[in-house]
């Protein structure tokens, strides 16, 4: 919030000599105690905190797997399970490092979702949008690799089918695949890449995180009312003890499902093929991508053609950078769309029926009548890969113009102490 | 400068102009090492020599893999009913259309046509197909339901190519060089 002016006096001669030289203490005081926050935010809005979380510790268990871990085609499948059977708390290192990946991606998706509802990308938080969605490609690119490194049958097919995607491309498709796997087929080479990528990227994204969380601090949050901060006095309470103490409630309810996770059930999101060897010469019969990926993989395999595929996955995915150029309505709040919240919701049960159409075989039945095959899975994912690009093609900028919007409140302390009075 | 911007160009506008080009000169220079590192190295194509392949042993009917370049490649000895079914349908090839005899070589002028030499990974995304399944009794790929041909010819499904022939030839009857 620009207008927001920084409260910190320095209290002893030391903070005084060091606010002098590096404002530091300032800094943190601005934008983690004094910062202010809509008065109004709900628990939607305690994700970022939690993402914050689970990247740190992404990289505290990373950095400690990779003490233990060889990067070599002959070694890495063993070095796991080094890890697992003979390193102290290594079983715990890497269920946590597993899961944390999927745990990131549950908290990530609810941001995004959380974002879309309320219209946190209109202006003027266009930016902040932006950044997301290229933490959001750095995730999965992270992600990616990391499902590589282990060297069993998923790691493997994973790497090829992924890298092939890569040959749609017309003319130049073939030398660019020689060029990312180092050889003629994913192998040590490209495993090795792999593991220096992965390592990397982390700490691309906590960059680009510090860019989002400065966008953030410069327009200052939005809130369920999607009104703009009017009055500070009114409309705001400091970040801290407020939100701090609320986001860290939530971040030990989401750290509850987390340990379930890693203690009661580790391997229940991965995929028992990946405990087997790489093996260039046998592919597993049914591959699968991890679940967060596979709402992208359900389009890619929608598309009869293999370029048309691969495009239409990656656009599935860029289409969010321009949303808030697609959505014409000028009300921020979904709350006070009728129409909008109603095909918001078929999104989000579109985006995850992608999901399971791309878990399953794609000549599975799912229709039939009188014992002839009505729709199959291909069918079933080209109606929803339709659906997904619609709503940011024709509903986002046609409800804009026709939906009649409820009364939006003047402002967010009007919109909380309107709801208290009933 | 300003003083100059309307004027001829002066010793000035050429040592900025020539400073500049020598700059980005130098730095595509610097960075076309860090590009072509990633390329496959000395020992990446010296592994990938080419070997030779005994045939004799390969009963008509069928098929063996063998890995070269880290990648699976299917030697298949077609029957006769086999090639004969390919030829015949040479007309209904629609995705890639090749003619059987365009997927095969000869060996001092007589085409080998039992002997079918392809790369053991689905031209969609480079799954290996299996073997003597599918619509066609030629290859089918699991991963996302494409059929084969027994010459290696896509048929149905998302692949957009015939299964990619490696450079080979025959050094006698019963023999090939891969590569």
């Amino acid at each position: 919030m620009s207008e927001h002016h920084s409260t910190y006096v320095p209290k002893t001669g030391i903070e005084r000599w060091l606010d002098a030289r590096l404002p530091i203490i300032r800094l943190t005081h601005d934008s983690a105690v004094s910062y202010p926050v809509p008065r109004n935010l709900n628990y939607w809005w305690t994700f970022g905190g939690i993402l914050m979380f689970m990247l740190v510790a992404q990289i505290v268990t990373g950095v400690v797997l990779v003490m233990h871990y060889t990067p070599h085609v002959d070694f890495a499948f063993s070095s796991v399970e080094h890890i697992m059977r003979d390193v102290n708390y290594g079983w715990l290192m890497r269920y946590a490092h597993a899961n944390g990946a999927s745990m990131f991606f549950i908290a990530v998706y609810i941001h995004i979702f959380r974002g879309m509802y309320y219209g946190s990308y209109k202006a003027p938080r266009e930016v902040l949008w932006i950044l997301g969605v290229v933490i959001f490609l750095l995730m999965m690119a992270t992600a990616f690799m990391g499902y590589v490194l282990p060297w069993g049958q998923m790691s493997f097919w994973g790497a090829t089918v992924i890298t092939n995607l890569f040959s749609a491309i017309p003319v130049i498709g073939d030398p660019i695949v020689t060029w990312l796997w180092g050889g003629y087929s994913v192998d040590n080479p490209t495993l090795n890449r792999f593991f220096s990528l992965h390592y990397l990227l982390p700490f691309m994204i906590f960059g680009v995180v510090i860019l989002h969380v400065w966008a953030l601090h410069h327009v200052g949050q939005n809130n369920p009312a999607g009104v703009e901060v009017k009055n500070y006095a009114k409309d705001t309470i400091p970040f801290t003890p407020f939100a701090t103490v609320k986001d860290l409630f939530a971040m030990v309810c989401f750290m509850i499902l987390f340990a379930w996770f890693v203690f009661y059930h580790p391997n229940f999101l991965g995929h028992a093929d990946n405990y087997i060897h790489a093996d260039p010469l046998k592919t597993p019969a049914h591959i699968v991508p991890e679940w967060y990926f596979l709402p992208f993989y359900g389009i890619l395999r929608a598309i009869p053609d293999k370029l048309g595929g691969v495009v239409a996955m990656f656009a599935s995915i860029a289409v969010l950078a321009f949303l808030p150029w697609l959505d014409t309505s000028k009300i921020k709040s979904g709350r006070y769309r009728p129409t909008f919240k109603i095909f918001f919701w078929i999104f989000v049960v579109v985006s995850v029926l992608l999901g399971y159409t791309g878990s399953q075989p794609t000549d599975k039945v799912v229709l039939s009548l009188g014992g002839r095959t009505v729709l199959d899975m291909v069918g079933f994912a080209q109606i929803l890969t339709a659906m997904y690009f619609a709503y940011f093609f024709v509903v986002l900028p046609l409800l804009g113009l026709f939906e009649k919007p409820k009364a939006v409140p003047a402002s967010i302390a009007d919109a909380v102490l309107g709801e208290s009075k009933k | 400068m300003a003083d100059h911007s309307m004027s001829e160009p002066n010793r000035r506008d050429f040592l900025f102009l020539a400073t500049g080009a020598a700059g980005a000169v130098a730095g595509a220079a610097a960075v076309w090492p860090l590009i072509s590192q990633m390329l496959p190295d000395a020992s990446t194509i010296a592994a990938g020599a080419p070997v030779e392949v005994d045939l004799a042993p390969i009963g008509e009917g069928k098929a063996i893999t063998l890995k070269w370049r880290g990648k699976p490649i299917f030697v298949r000895h077609r029957t006769k009913a086999e090639i004969e079914a390919a030829k015949k349908d040479d007309p209904e090839i629609k995705i890639d259309p090749e003619p059987d005899a365009k997927r095969v070589k000869a060996f001092e002028g007589k085409a080998q046509e039992q002997w079918i030499v392809v790369y053991g990974n689905c031209t969609h995304l480079g799954c290996v197909p299996t073997g003597f399944a599918g619509d066609y009794n030629g290859w089918y790929c699991p991963c996302h339901g494409s059929h084969y041909d027994s010459a290696g010819r896509i048929r149905k499904g998302p692949a957009p190519k015939n299964l990619f022939i490696p450079d080979y030839a025959f050094q006698s009857a019963t023999k090939i060089k891969i590569g």
